[in-house]
């Protein structure tokens, strides 16, 4: 990989939330997006869950690839082990909050099995390998990603909590709707492009 | 030798993270051994925190009823907190009401137990043992129902109110590996204290039935607890109306027995509804019932009796033969042990020919 490039991590740190944000411009993270957005507090509760875990694992994968993965040569398994260190860390991560975090544990302990699985996760991992991102650079293309996927699922439940007195027709209650709301979002965001650039 | 390599450095590195998580387990997860305090004294439990209260009273030989087995999907095993564990949880949520919160009332099988606890439970709780037993007899009912008879080995009596149920324990058969909790009414009579019979009818994909109906023999031993349930006579009326469906016979027989036995002056009419004849059991048993005893009615009704059934009994809806024979809810009480569909339609029936709501009683799993 090439070395890091010349970027502000504050740069980075913004981009990530609004011109290339992990869901409206990449598209990553779709299914609990979709599914956990009804409501804007459970979709709040799930997107801070998910800055949580975005953080850490991005963290957590960055001193691996570069401390263990490097040296010996394992660039080539970086998908299996970075989707085992996600695994491992949101596990100790649900059992830190429920000893010491009781309380936001209660609040959002149930979506942490959830976002193992969200390809956000391991998407913002393997960017910050492609683009050979510094230390400083992943930790706030961590925090900024988490930030812009909680901003882009809270602004949709609180769209569809909006709607949902109204009448849709036939077909489009759901899924549909949602997903025609969040492209018009994209739509939105596009309108960000290029103030900062990053890719 | 790159995929030696390969497959050595992913195993070292499963195994580290593995480690990690174990560690992490042992360390967070090691909340120490707490003290339970239960109604204000009457019994102190020492647990080992970091389960659930359900289990962690069940290890201490203190049953709350639970018909999910821990799932949050029956809402059985709610428990008063004399002081606050923590704010609910969203997967109690539909099952304690706004009243019930500020009581202080939690489902059992969802609270971790993480320090020392306070809590209230009700007093028949305390009368509930784990029972080992042996299948001394089964007896197929129709095609689909079974009766078991067990004999009690430890404890050797059991002490119930006709109407209630008990918890059975199954085991890990086939490809299930898990050994879940159902209940199931006991149909014998409170007074026969060394046995207790079951009807069972084999749900399709049920875990529980299926091992009952084809994994247990005679003269094999289970366990089960209990007694549980408020489904049981209350003082009130003189006259009673028994509606059962499937093997929603099994609670109304243990009350119909004891009544005729403690020769309470009650008159009584059981329904009982079933779509064909071979869906009809212990249809002699009551009618010889009927004869010996001029308190007793009994009114099978098939709801889609076939002419091979040569049918000459009461037809329709359970519901609709009920409304035919019970002019009012005077003096009058209903027991119900059924299908949720079966009772939600009784129900709505009896409040319109005249039953007080608080005069109808039902038992639904």
């Amino acid at each position: 990989m090439g070395s890091a490039p010349a970027i502000s991590p504050m740069v980075i740190f913004l981009a990530s939330i609004f011109t290339s944000n992990m869901v409206l411009s990449n598209f990553l993270g779709m299914c609990s997006f979709i599914s956990v957005s009804s409501e804007y507090k459970t979709a709040s509760g799930l997107g801070k869950a998910v800055l949580l875990v975005m953080v850490f694992t991005t963290v957590f994968n960055w001193l691996i690839y570069h401390y263990i993965m490097i040296p010996l040569g394992l660039d080539y398994l970086r998908y299996l082990i970075f989707i085992i260190v996600i695994a491992a860390t949101v596990q100790i991560i649900e059992m830190f909050m429920d000893r010491y975090l009781t309380d936001l544990h209660m609040k959002l302990g149930i979506f942490l099995p959830l976002i193992t699985v969200n390809c956000a996760i391991l998407g913002i991992s393997l960017f910050m390998i492609i683009r050979s991102y510094s230390f400083l650079q992943t930790l706030l293309f961590g925090i900024g990603s988490g930030l812009g996927w909680w901003l882009a699922i809270a602004a949709l439940a609180a769209i569809r909590e909006k709607m949902a007195g109204n009448e849709l027709p036939p077909g489009l209650a759901g899924p549909a709707i949602t997903f025609i709301i969040t492209g018009i979002m994209a739509l939105a965001f596009v309108g960000f492009s290029g103030i900062f650039v990053v890719m | 030798m790159t995929v030696l390599f390969t497959v050595l450095s992913l195993s070292v590195l499963a195994t580290v993270l593995a480690g990690l998580v174990s560690l992490a387990d042992f360390r967070l997860n090691n909340y120490g051994v707490c003290t339970i305090d239960i109604n204000d004294g009457a019994r102190q439990l020492e647990v080992k925190g970091g389960s659930s209260l359900l289990s962690s009273l069940a290890s201490q030989k203190v049953f709350i009823p639970s018909a999910c087995g821990g799932k949050a999907t029956c809402g059985l095993c709610k428990v008063t907190m004399v002081e606050s564990a923590g704010p609910v949880l969203p997967t109690e949520e539909p099952f304690i009401s706004e009243e019930e919160r500020e009581a202080g009332v939690r489902l059992a099988c969802q609270l971790k137990v993480k320090h020392d606890l306070k809590i209230k439970i009700p007093e028949e709780l305390f009368n509930i043992k784990q029972y080992r037993t042996r299948v001394s007899e089964i007896v197929q009912l129709t095609h689909d129902i079974k009766q078991f008879r067990f004999e009690l080995l430890e404890p050797q009596t059991i002490d119930f109110k006709a109407g209630q149920y008990v918890q059975i324990d199954s085991k890990p058969y086939d490809k299930v590996k898990e050994a879940v909790s159902r209940a199931y009414s006991i149909s014998s009579v409170p007074s026969e204290k060394n046995i207790v019979e079951l009807i069972i009818r084999l749900v399709p994909g049920g875990i529980c039935t299926t091992f009952m109906h084809e994994h247990v023999n005679e003269g094999d031993e289970i366990t089960f607890a209990g007694p549980f349930g408020d489904f049981y006579l209350r003082d009130g009326a003189d006259e009673l109306v028994f509606i059962a469906g499937g093997s929603g016979l099994a609670p109304i027989r243990s009350l119909v027995l004891d009544i005729l036995e403690k020769n309470l002056d009650k008159k009584m009419k059981f329904f009982f509804g079933a779509v064909r004849r071979r869906d009809l059991y212990y249809v002699d048993f009551f009618r010889e019932l009927e004869e010996k005893y001029e308190n007793f009615e009994y009114i099978p009704a098939l709801s889609g009796a076939a002419p091979e059934d040569e049918w000459d009994g009461e037809t329709g809806l359970i519901t609709d033969v009920v409304a035919r024979h019970v002019p009012d809810g005077v003096n009058r009480q209903a027991y119900l042990c059924g299908s949720p569909g079966m009772i939600n339609a009784c129900v709505q029936v009896l409040t319109k020919i005249g039953f007080d709501r608080s005069a109808i009683f039902f038992d639904e799993f």
